[in-house]
């Protein structure tokens, strides 16, 4: 049945984040993400989700780095390629959109040039030509009246409609991955659905890889078909969403989902606590890998592609 | 945009009150008066009766609100007194050292700004190199130097042994008169401007956006001049305003020192001489070119930063 | 790394200044007023005269010495004032706010505007020279930065509740300022007062150069610059050293300034590394 499977666009293999070789962050995380599929992570914050998800855009920073394992990339080898040609694929092979949209866009340039920018680099465009993409970009994101949002400036913009615009200039030149790192944390909850409904049906329609990096066991449930859980630094468990949410295997997925707060859960009158994860989880069940861990290609401690 | 310049130019006002206020209050309670001084100095001024004439020409006799009042309505139609020692009107006696002035504190802005805000960017892009090390102790060493004894190195050195360059002096349109003093005026603002400018920058390559930019795959050095600079240029820009204003205050002991025919001096040998009227002038001119500068800043930032409202 | 450095660079200087303003009497070989001798006039460094002799053949090493008292009385007292005026008005005017605070806020953007050399050479001209008249001149005329961060660290205190909360437990206003407010301030305010003094010694240098500070013949690093500007071709070094010593210790509290600075402010730490 592994057979069938496509190559996936990215394949993670005992990936180890840390500072310098001493304090390690990751350790040994390994997961694949194929074509057109939307991978959710899962976990506590300071669980290395996100350091995972800046350590394939290559954009860790210093002190982080990586110190072990694979990183590949339709074909690339992420941890050997130049940080030239790294460059060159982010933004047109790989983006990112990131949790503060507040300030992730530069707040002296009008949106469309922004945009726009990503046309110049990865297409050879000029300015009038990529702007007119932009505005295009703009319309895609359902933004209302994009010739003359193009115009505007960050500031002039909601939190919902800046996330609108990142998502537009990361999906600008349709990318095989996108990494989007709590998409939605930041934004108010009534834009919130609107914005991952945007990255669902474009992503689908492109047929564009995601990895969705959240905190958030909702919007993992609706946006992914796989999902893997981090603690620790470690991915401890990783299964199709549905059996994950119907069969947790492991103890620390079994105490986040029933961490959630649910409806009605409280008994009227007496007074709601919500359950510290540390009091549902025995610390010797922490950070550590179920042996049932396969990945869609079977088991996972060679290389693939 | 011209009604934001208007507001700005009505907020300098209160400002420029006040000053006029303490200078005068100041030079009010002055223990020895213009005329006591020149008594001092062995003048034949010596009886009484000439000595109440004086005060009576200068207006010194009147009640310090009215001289106030008089000084006031004077400024408010460009007249700014009467000079005790050339009986001059005081304007004039300013205006031809305005140029100086003005041209001095420019060539030490120009000199400041070129060489310091070049080192701060590339200190920043390399923090903790060697470079950036060294960039740090100039400036701190900049900001610790005595300008006018800097002043006096430069012209030992350059002008009185290599003689390259004139040692003191103006010569209208003359380019190397002007290079020693802005040197020596130059290397405080340029220090802080160094300073400044690699704090900027370590604020701004630590900015969300340039993390996205790096995200959308723009090269280093393109994301330094497009995302970067720009938004170092807005907080360096208020550093470069406030030291351009204070430029000319701070000029006063290298005009001094180099003779340059500038508002400086002429502070410097006005209160010298205790011409009250002259030092009040002087005084409002410099603080009027600071307010202005400040003014020409906002305007500026208008421009640059759309986040600013404007109308 | 760096930090300490600052650090420990600074205070060293300082320390080393101070040392020699305090022992100036026992380690100076020569009187820097009285022992004036023509015969021996501009001679070079070495010998008897350690850093050579100025024109009037006094010893540049022990006028040094003693120049070294004024600019540190000169700097420390006026700083002391200033902090003084400085923390005063801004912690009574963000705790009081209203008509007070406006006032105070104008007179600071005024202050701001005349250049605080302008300005103490303005007060210079009345008071006349001397040592208690630059004390008055630089100490009233450099206040406005320590106001503002005094002012805008109370109002960020105030915000933060307790102040209302000591107020509701019946402490006077007086007290309140005192107890609350103002220890939490000290810190920003010590580092621009350190950072103040070495302005202040430049300034003192400024006028005393400019013939209007401390007068001749009392020793002190302007005016002996002021002196030696006459004779720069014949005796350099007469210019050279009175000027390394303002230099060396300007450069001692600026040091300290920012090593404070970068102690007491963890963001700038982190900024930093």
């Amino acid at each position: 049945m592994n057979d069938i499977l496509p190559d996936p666009v990215l394949s993670v293999r005992d990936l180890q984040i840390g500072i310098g070789n001493k304090l390690k962050i990751v350790h040994g995380v390994s997961f694949d993400i194929l074509p057109g599929e939307t991978y959710g992570l899962v976990g506590e914050s300071g669980s290395g989700k996100s350091v995972t998800g800046l350590s394939i855009m290559g954009l860790l920073k210093r002190p982080l780095n990586v110190t072990g394992g694979a990183l590949h990339f339709l074909g690339h080898d992420l941890r050997r390629i130049r940080p030239r040609d790294h460059r060159r694929l982010r933004g047109d092979r790989m983006a990112m959109v990131f949790q503060e949209p507040m300030t992730a866009l530069n707040p002296l340039a009008p949106i469309g040039r922004q945009i726009a920018e990503m046309f110049v680099i990865h297409r050879g465009m000029d300015w009038s030509e990529a702007k007119a993409k932009a505005v295009e970009a703009l319309e895609s994101v359902r933004v209302p009246s994009p010739e003359e949002r193009a115009r505007a400036y960050p500031h002039q913009l909601s939190g919902g409609m800046r996330q609108r615009v990142m998502v537009a200039m990361a999906l600008a030149c349709r990318p095989d991955l996108l990494i989007a790192d709590e998409p939605t944390t930041a934004l108010d909850v009534t834009v919130q659905a609107g914005v991952l409904e945007l990255i669902a049906d474009l992503c689908t329609a492109e047929g564009t890889a995601v990895l969705l990096i959240s905190h958030d066991l909702g919007v993992i449930a609706n946006m992914c078909q796989r999902v893997g859980v981090m603690d620790r630094g470690r991915l401890v468990e990783e299964q199709d969403t549905k059996a994950l949410f119907e069969n947790p295997m492991h103890p620390y997925t079994r105490g986040l989902l029933a961490a959630r707060p649910r409806l009605g859960s409280r008994v009227p009158g007496e007074r709601g606590r919500l359950i510290e994860l540390e009091q549902m989880v025995a610390d010797e069940d922490r950070g550590h890998d179920v042996p049932t861990l396969v990945t869609p290609r079977g088991p996972r401690k060679e290389v693939t592609a | 945009m011209s009604r934001f310049i208007l507001r700005r130019v009505l907020q300098m006002i209160p400002t420029i009150l006040a000053v006029v206020l303490i200078i005068f209050v100041i030079f009010s309670v002055v223990p020895g008066s213009f005329v006591s001084s020149l008594l001092a100095e062995g003048r034949n001024v010596t009886n009484a009766q000439v000595v109440s004439h004086l005060n009576e020409q200068f207006g010194l006799d009147q009640p310090l609100p009215v001289r106030l009042w008089d000084y006031l309505s004077g400024l408010v139609q460009g007249d700014l007194g009467t000079s005790y020692r050339t009986r001059e009107p005081v304007w004039q006696t300013i205006a031809p050292r305005l140029w100086p002035s003005i041209k001095l504190a420019l060539a030490a802005m120009v000199l400041a700004a070129g060489v310091g805000i070049p080192l701060g960017f590339l200190a920043a892009l390399k923090p903790g190199s060697v470079f950036d090390s060294a960039t740090m102790v100039v400036a701190v060493s900049g900001l610790s130097l005595p300008e006018f004894w800097f002043g006096l190195l430069l012209m030992y050195a350059f002008a009185l042994q290599l003689g390259w360059l004139p040692s003191f002096g103006y010569q209208p349109g003359s380019i190397s008169h002007v290079i020693l003093p802005a040197i020596a005026l130059g290397v405080s603002p340029m220090a802080l401007l160094a300073r400044t400018t690699r704090s900027g920058v370590l604020d701004v390559m630590n900015a969300d956006f340039v993390r996205t930019g790096r995200a959308k795959g723009v090269s280093e050095p393109r994301l330094v001049r497009a995302h970067v600079a720009r938004n170092v240029l807005v907080l360096v820009l208020t550093t470069m305003g406030l030291q351009i204003g204070a430029l000319m205050g701070q000029a006063i002991v290298i005009e001094k020192l180099f003779s340059w025919p500038g508002i400086g001096s002429l502070l410097v040998d006005s209160v010298a001489t205790r011409d009250i009227p002259v030092v009040q002038g002087t005084v409002l001119v410099i603080v009027l070119w600071f307010l202005i500068i400040n003014m020409l800043v906002d305007i500026a930032y208008a421009v640059i930063d759309p986040r600013i409202k404007v109308g | 790394m760096q930090l300490r450095f600052n650090l420990t660079l600074g205070a060293a200087l300082v320390i080393a200044v101070l040392l020699g303003a305090l022992t100036a009497g026992w380690i100076a070989p020569f009187d820097p007023v009285m022992d004036a001798d023509l015969m021996s006039s501009e001679l070079p460094p070495g010998g008897e005269y350690l850093l050579g002799t100025d024109g009037q053949g006094r010893d540049i090493w022990s006028r040094i010495l003693y120049g070294a008292r004024v600019s540190l009385a000169v700097g420390v007292i006026s700083q002391i004032i200033n902090s003084c005026i400085g923390t005063a008005l801004g912690i009574s005017a963000g705790y009081f706010g209203g008509w007070w605070d406006d006032l105070v806020n104008g007179l600071t953007n005024v202050m701001l505007a005349i250049p605080s050399l302008v300005f103490a050479l303005a007060i210079m001209a009345v008071l006349g020279p001397g040592l208690a008249s630059l004390l008055i001149a630089l100490g009233l005329t450099n206040w406005s930065w320590t106001c503002r961060i005094a002012r805008s660290s109370t109002l960020s205190l105030k915000s933060q509740g307790f102040v209302q909360a000591a107020k509701t437990a019946g402490f006077s206003d007086l007290n309140i300022m005192r107890t609350q407010i103002l220890p939490n301030i000290l810190g920003p305010v010590l580092v621009i007062g350190t950072l103040g003094i070495g302005t202040a010694i430049l300034a003192e240098a400024a006028l005393s150069f400019l013939g209007i500070g401390i007068k001749p013949p009392q020793p002190s690093w302007g005016n002996m610059l002021s002196d030696a500007r006459e004779l720069i071709r014949a005796a350099p070094w007469a210019a050279i050293f009175p000027g390394l010593a303002i230099f060396v210790t300007v450069l001692g509290f600026n040091l300290l300034g920012d090593g404070l600075r970068d102690r007491l402010d963890p963001h700038m730490r982190t900024r930093k590394a």
